[in-house]
């Protein structure tokens, strides 16, 4: 018992290792700030060109969708951040997180909001368009309002994912939040930092949990 | 860059042979540890899961509070808390063992998530008629819950599984000779980005009949909305 606290809740580890812990954090947001609104925008143009009256258009984005949906995120990761360099293009870490982030999220948002304005019936289309209105300001005023109400609960699920797959910039030694507590415990030979960042973690990403099981066991019933 | 520089930097014909059989073996571990994921964390999510429905009030908290944690914690924390902490307790486990463990419990929570929303989808007097009919707990729930509160879970599951069996690329990081693991050591031996890509297709080619099925299922099963 006595080595299990040693190990894992040293308080004086945890102690030292703070600061660096909360500069960890703070890269992590950033992160966050950068690809969850990346992933949104890429996902809405995603579902917007599934839409498009052009079949190739439909088939290439669909190709596109599945290509991202079947490669493992680390895996596109180190494609772009190992792999590209060979080509002569040098990401900093940062930039290549963003854009593996930005493929993968794409593809995934894409699907829920495609799946959200392919919820919206066709009524709403016939009696938007008999108040005059044109095609994308149908989309924008009429249909998207409601597709996105329909998979909110999706897109805040995806969201925590999005959240969760930031730890993997750590392996491309992007200094955020799981890298920090990395650091701090092959310096001390202690895990306790990296139960500091589980907590933290556990910590940003339980309230949501939370609501997405209320949420899930409400549609339930 | 022309092209005979690019397919020169990315498809080398020589290096796509030499890292065939290494990327092969990846592959083989790659789809055993999805299999023995998919497996444990399937039975231990059911388990779970009908463990929850029995109404026991402190079995019920830690069954949520451990269900919430593996939920909210990114994979790659407690692959990394258990490979590099338990060997200071004396226990030492192999990063294979490792990352099922952790892939399996992070099913499981999901798994149980799932379908104890199923479960709870199921109206009440389907159970009374249950036990009206003398059934067990146990018969009562797989003959007659069960059967109806599936339905609803597979698109869900579908994807779930999906998701962590993608997650074995988290081996490479403990060391695991998984598809991306074989990919990038041989990488750095050829210094060349050839064995990259190779296992790249290798991921292809599992996992995009996976994706194409579970879309399918998806629409197969979805509910349909009016």
């Amino acid at each position: 018992m006595d080595l299990i606290a040693q190990q894992f809740f040293n308080l004086d580890i945890m102690r030292q290792a703070w600061p660096l812990i909360l500069k960890g954090l703070t890269m992590t947001l950033l992160i966050c700030a950068a690809v969850i609104p990346l992933g949104l925008a890429g996902g809405l143009l995603v579902a917007l060109a599934s839409q498009a009256k052009s079949a190739v258009l439909r088939r290439a984005v669909s190709a596109c969708i599945t290509l991202f949906r079947a490669l493992p995120p680390l895996v596109l990761l180190i494609l772009i951040y190992a792999g590209l360099p060979f080509a002569g293009i040098r990401l900093s870490p940062f930039m290549a997180v963003c854009l593996a982030f930005l493929l993968n999220n794409a593809s995934f948002y894409g699907e829920i909001f495609r799946a959200g304005i392919e919820s919206v019936g066709r009524g709403q289309w016939e009696a938007a368009r008999s108040t005059g209105l044109r095609g994308p300001q149908i989309m924008a005023h009429v249909i998207l309002p409601q597709a996105v109400r329909n998979v909110l609960p999706d897109l805040v699920s995806n969201t925590i994912e999005v959240v969760k797959l930031t730890s993997l910039a750590s392996v491309v030694a992007l200094p955020e939040l799981l890298h920090s507590a990395e650091m701090a415990r092959s310096v001390t030979y202690n895990s306790s930092p990296v139960v500091l960042a589980a907590g933290i973690y556990l910590l940003l990403l339980w309230p949501f949990v939370r609501l997405m099981s209320r949420l899930e066991h409400r549609v339930a019933q | 860059m022309d092209l005979a520089h690019f397919l020169d930097t990315f498809f080398r014909p020589d290096l796509i042979r030499s890292s065939i059989p290494l990327i092969g073996k990846g592959m083989l571990i790659t789809i055993q540890i999805a299999v023995a994921v998919v497996i444990t964390g399937f039975a231990l999510g059911f388990a779970f899961a009908i463990v929850r429905a029995r109404g026991i009030k402190a079995i019920n908290a830690l069954i949520i509070i451990f269900v919430d944690v593996l939920r909210a914690l990114p994979p790659l924390v407690p692959v990394l808390l258990i490979y590099f902490g338990l060997p200071g307790l004396g226990i030492n486990l192999s990063s294979f063992a490792v990352l099922w463990l952790v892939l399996s419990l992070v099913l499981a929570a999901f798994v149980e998530e799932i379908i104890w929303a199923g479960i709870l989808s199921v109206r009440k007097g389907q159970w009374d008629a249950a036990r009206s009919t003398g059934l067990g707990f146990l018969p009562m729930l797989t003959h007659v819950i069960l059967p109806q509160a599936v339905r609803l879970t597979i698109p869900p599951l579908t994807n779930r599984t999906i998701a962590i069996t993608k997650n074995t690329a988290l081996g490479t990081v403990i060391g695991v000779g998984e598809i991306l693991n074989q990919a990038t050591t041989a990488v750095s031996f050829s210094g060349n980005a050839t064995p990259l890509m190779v296992g790249a297709f290798a991921y292809l080619f599992i996992f995009i009949p996976v994706v194409m099925l579970g879309g399918w299922i998806e629409r197969r099963f979805a509910w349909k909305r009016a």
